[in-house]
């Protein structure tokens, strides 16, 4: 298994928050969707989110179905399952305290 | 899930790639949609194929895929080489099922616990010494007043059981006219719960059982026998038979896998001790005793307190003993009481066939070993063949140990197919080799089964024979060094050597089986091929029994009736048959003088008996009517030998020696030639003939009634059991008191003698050949492979004018050197394993010339066949078009 990179974590949080709010994504749509809300501060790279989002999915934090668009195509959609939104939750805490914590040091020192 | 959802991915792989790059189309098209560059969109995903391998990686099991890339591509591997693949599977699982089956057997008789409660706690009584005959060994019969003199030794440290040796009886649950076979086994009351066991209907046996002789005639059938005989049928319980002149009430059935205590006989009936007619004779020895020693109990004190209890029995009874010198009842009384290990039971078969199994076992073992260093041979070759490929994968990447795994995988394929086709035949084979040691009148059943025993140790060969054959080439080929290798000039001698010292071993390995094969072949021959000193052509034996004793007058008028039905030419009576196995031995005193140490052996036939035989009448005459026992007595060469210093005994006399000093004279009316008496395995013994008609001591005619006899009867029919049925029905109708309870030819009697050196000898010549075959393969490909390594320097040796011969002799010699060295090694080895195996040969000596000679001869037979093509190839090599394609 290669090693998670820094920001693996993160881009879990985001896509696991993502996928909360708004079921039934593909990953495009999740890709778009973290940039927006970010106000195009945050980027997803694609290199990235793809071997993030199988690895979520073998997780068992989301789950993946094939539907076909109405061009014809075919598309893969994610939706968070219920040990997902357990996962945000506990992702979620812990970032908010990470954060916390920055900030208790950025303030005092 | 997860786990599991990873597992399913490796065998759907295909499919995961796909998917993945489909996806990621997918993502490219919609992101153009939105009036994304696609060049850019493109290098954002970076390298296609390393996103994939991320994903892929994440949704499978790594290792996992690569094993099973290795499996299919180690498949394609032996589909390419469809000829050399089955060959090698073939041999293999010829190897690994032999191997399997010799051990189910083994397992069978010999290691198998029975399946009673701590079987790790049994032993066995034995007494260990010198027998009668001068052999030394141990012995496991015992009396049964002595058996109850030692349980009451034995005390609370051990429980003491009691158990007969198997009988075949007859029994029937109607009439006379339905007597049937069953076997019989008389044990102790208490050895069911001593055991552990619980009925499977009714009741067992149990200690009330033990009280009185004759007064508990109380049966319990096996499971086994209650399922065949009756179909499990419950209504069995409270059912009677009758057995000789007791009736005896079946009380129940015993657990389902307990069939007795001797492994190779599953017993049908479990009677009391109480019942058998020897329970109050201390001059009985019909049973073995088997002792449970309570967990803690210190050994080395219970052994001296029975061997004590034991030995004050015997002097006790030697007391009666006359006419045995004290140097001879020092020697019988000189047997110490030993602990044998009996968790697998203890029975004559386990005695008869451990050393026979063993030995076949080895024998079996070695012919896989020479597979094995086949196919390695052959693994080596092809990867030589493959070395531009394995130098290729590591200059792009792949790791030593990755290929170690592709290689191993490929040997993996070849021992697991073998093992599953090993498997079958040792299904097959394992109860072919039983039914080889059956005997018609005697048959051997052996409890089987293939449970995880059996295939944990298919399993375990199959690995370590993937390890024997597939670790060398596979650390070869992983040591290939890339920029070498892609040159095209490897060492060719490394591989070589490696395959050379194979051949050595090879060549050893089946020295040595083809040298035990002979020595067995010869042992059959010699025992097959000893005169037995009559003639058992067209001979039939009807063991007959009366319901009541008779006297000798109707047995006579039976012999009569039968020699005057069509296709009988002679018939008579005698007490047993001549080889039955059946013996009765006695001190013989000449002209009153102390007996001489040699035991004299007898047996009763009536007159027309020799004739019957076709014994030779050497001087004086056979018997007639009106001599009787004692007064009259048939010798035989050996008898004159052993008491008359080889004088014409005709006319002299001797007297029988009993026990309790009693004697019984006897004039010698005829000579007769020399016949095996008992077992073909010993010398010819010291024997005397007396008549039926017995007198009592002081003289008078004596009503000496029988209750058991042999007719032996000479057809002239080509095959005599034709005439089986019609001597069936003609004896009770001579008279009705009689029943044939059992019609063996004679011929069938000579050759159970040698069942168990048959056995040795067709299964060892078997994987003799076998084991000639597959080495010379070997020898074939190991020679075709250095030809074809070496035919660039033939071409130009013969470019240079060398002679045919010379490059002949060249490309050959190191091979038959190594040919040489392993038949010394074989030799050296055969040396060194004959002692073990001793006790099945039979007059052979393994330094015999001839015995060396011929693995030798054939061996070197074998070398040059195999030799012959690769020569001729080399031979005709035309240099100048080999160098040109050079």
């Amino acid at each position: 298994m290669p090693k998670p990179d820094s920001l693996q974590g993160s881009l879990d949080l985001l896509v696991l928050k993502i996928l909360s709010r708004r079921p039934r994504l593909h990953g495009y749509a999740i890709m778009t969707a973290i940039q927006q809300m970010s106000g195009d501060v945050l980027r997803a790279e694609e290199g990235s989110l793809y071997p993030a989002l199988h690895r979520m999915e073998e997780a068992g934090w989301v789950r993946a179905q094939w539907i076909v668009k109405d061009t014809g195509r075919r598309a893969r959609l994610y939706e968070l399952t219920p040990a997902g939104k357990q996962q945000l939750a506990s992702e979620e805490s812990r970032w908010q305290a990470v954060t916390a914590a920055v900030n208790r040091v950025l303030r005092t020192a | 899930m997860s786990l599991w959802s990873r597992i399913a991915n490796v065998l759907r792989s295909d499919r995961l790639s796909r998917e993945i790059d489909e996806e990621m189309q997918a993502h490219i098209e919609e992101a153009v949609e939105q009036g994304r560059d696609p060049a850019e969109v493109r290098r954002a995903f970076g390298p296609a194929l390393r996103l994939r391998e991320e994903s892929r990686d994440a949704r499978l099991i790594v290792w996992l895929d690569s094993l099973r890339a290795d499996a299919i591509f180690g498949w394609r591997q032996l589909m390419k080489n469809k000829v050399a693949s089955a060959a090698a599977i073939l041999s293999l699982a010829l190897g690994i099922g032999a191997c399997t089956s010799a051990f189910r057997l083994i397992d069978a008789l010999l290691l198998r616990p029975l399946p009673v409660a701590e079987p790790q706690q049994l032993y066995a009584l034995v007494r260990q010494g010198v027998d009668p005959e001068g052999r030394f060994g141990t012995f496991d019969g015992w009396a049964y007043p002595d058996f109850m003199l030692m349980r009451a030794a034995a005390g609370g440290q051990a429980d003491l059981i009691a158990v007969s040796y198997s009988e075949r009886a007859d029994l029937t649950y109607r009439s006379d006219e339905e007597m049937e076979k069953a076997y019989v086994q008389y044990v102790s009351g208490g050895m069911f719960s001593s055991f552990g066991l619980r009925p499977a209907a009714g009741r067992l046996l149990a200690e009330d059982d033990d009280r009185t002789p004759h007064a508990h005639p109380d049966a319990v059938l096996s499971y086994d026998y209650w399922e065949h005989r009756f179909g499990g049928d419950r209504k069995v319980i409270g059912r009677t038979f009758r057995m000789g002149n007791d009736l005896y009430e079946i009380v129940g059935v015993g657990p389902e896998r307990f069939t007795g205590t001797e492994p190779g006989t599953m017993i049908d009936v479990f009677l009391p001790t109480m019942m058998h007619p020897g329970v109050t004779r201390p001059d009985w020895t019909w049973m073995r005793t088997l002792a449970r020693v309570k967990p803690g109990v210190a050994f080395e004190p219970l052994r001296a307190k029975l061997d004590a209890t034991s030995r004050a029995f015997e002097q006790d009874r030697a007391k009666g003993f006359h006419g045995m010198s004290q140097k001879d009842i020092d020697e019988f009384l000189n047997h110490p009481l030993l602990f044998e290990p009996a968790a697998g039971g203890e029975s004559d078969m386990q005695s008869a066939y451990r050393t026979s199994l063993l030995a076949l076992g080895v024998l079996v073992a070695l012919v896989l070993l020479i597979t094995c260093a086949n196919v390695a041979n052959l693994m080596t070759a092809q990867a030589s063949a493959r070395a531009r490929e394995m130098a290729l994968r590591v200059s792009i990447g792949a790791g030593r140990g990755r290929l170690v795994q592709l290689v191993l995988v490929e040997s993996a394929w070849l021992a697991l197919l073998a093992g599953a086709a090993g498997g079958l035949f040792a299904w097959w084979s394992a109860p072919v080799a039983v039914s080889m040691i059956n005997l018609p009148a005697n048959p051997a059943r052996l409890f089987l089964p293939a449970d995880w025993r059996v295939l944990g140790f298919g399993l375990a060969l199959t690995v370590a024979v993937t390890l024997l054959f597939g670790l060398a080439p596979a650390l070869r080929a992983s040591a290939v060094q890339p920029v070498s290798a892609l040159k095209g000039g490897e060492d060719p001698h490394a591989r070589r050597r490696l395959m050379h010292a194979l051949i050595a071993v090879q060549t050893a390995f089946c020295f040595l089986v083809l040298f035990v094969a002979g020595l067995f072949v010869a042992t059959f021959h010699r025992l097959s091929g000893r005169p037995t000193g009559f003639s058992a052509d067209r001979v039939l034996t009807l063991e007959t029994v009366a319901r009541r004793p008779q006297q000798p007058v109707y047995w006579d008028q039976v012999t009569e009736h039968l020699r005057e039905l069509p296709g009988v030419e002679s018939a008579a009576l005698a007490s047993t048959t001549l080889m039955g196995g059946w013996s009765w031995n006695n001190s013989v005193s000449v002209n009153g003088a102390p007996p001489n140490g040699v035991l004299g052996y007898f047996m009763s036939v009536s007159p027309g008996w020799l004739a019957t035989m076709r014994i030779p009448l050497i001087d004086g005459r056979d018997f007639r009517p009106g001599d009787t026992y004692p007064g009259s007595a048939l010798v035989n060469e050996t008898f004159a030998k052993a008491y008359f210093k080889g004088a014409n005994p005709v006319g002299k006399s001797f007297d029988m020696v009993f026990d309790q000093g009693r004697t019984a004279h006897f004039e010698v009316v005829g000579l007769v030639g020399d016949a095996c008496y008992r077992d073909v395995h010993e010398p010819t013994l010291p024997q005397a003939y007396y008549p039926f008609t017995a007198l009592d001591r002081k003289g008078v005619l004596q009503v000496k009634a029988m209750d058991r006899g042999m007719f032996m009867v000479r057809t002239s029919l080509a095959n005599p059991l034709a005439l089986a049925a019609t001597l069936r029905r003609e004896v009770p109708r001579a008279w009705p008191e009689f029943r044939v309870s059992n019609v063996r030819t004679q011929l069938e009697i000579n050759q159970s003698h040698t069942v168990r050196e048959r056995l040795l000898a067709r299964l060892a010549f078997f994987f003799g050949i076998v084991a000639l075959v597959l080495a010379g393969f070997g020898l074939y490909g190991v020679l075709d492979y250095s030809v074809l390594q070496r035919r660039r320097e033939v071409a130009i040796r013969m470019a240079l004018g060398a002679h045919a011969g010379h490059v002949a002799r060249r490309v050959t010699a190191d091979v038959f050197a190594m040919v040489i060295a392993g038949a010394l090694a074989g030799l050296a080895l055969g040396f060194a394993s004959v002692r073990y195996i001793e006790s099945l040969l039979y007059e052979v000596k393994p330094t015999d010339p001839q015995m060396l000679a011929l693995p030798s001869l054939i061996i070197l037979a074998a070398a040059l066949v195999a030799a012959l093509p690769p020569v001729i190839r080399t031979v005709g090599i035309d240099p100048a078009t080999m160098l040109r394609a050079e």
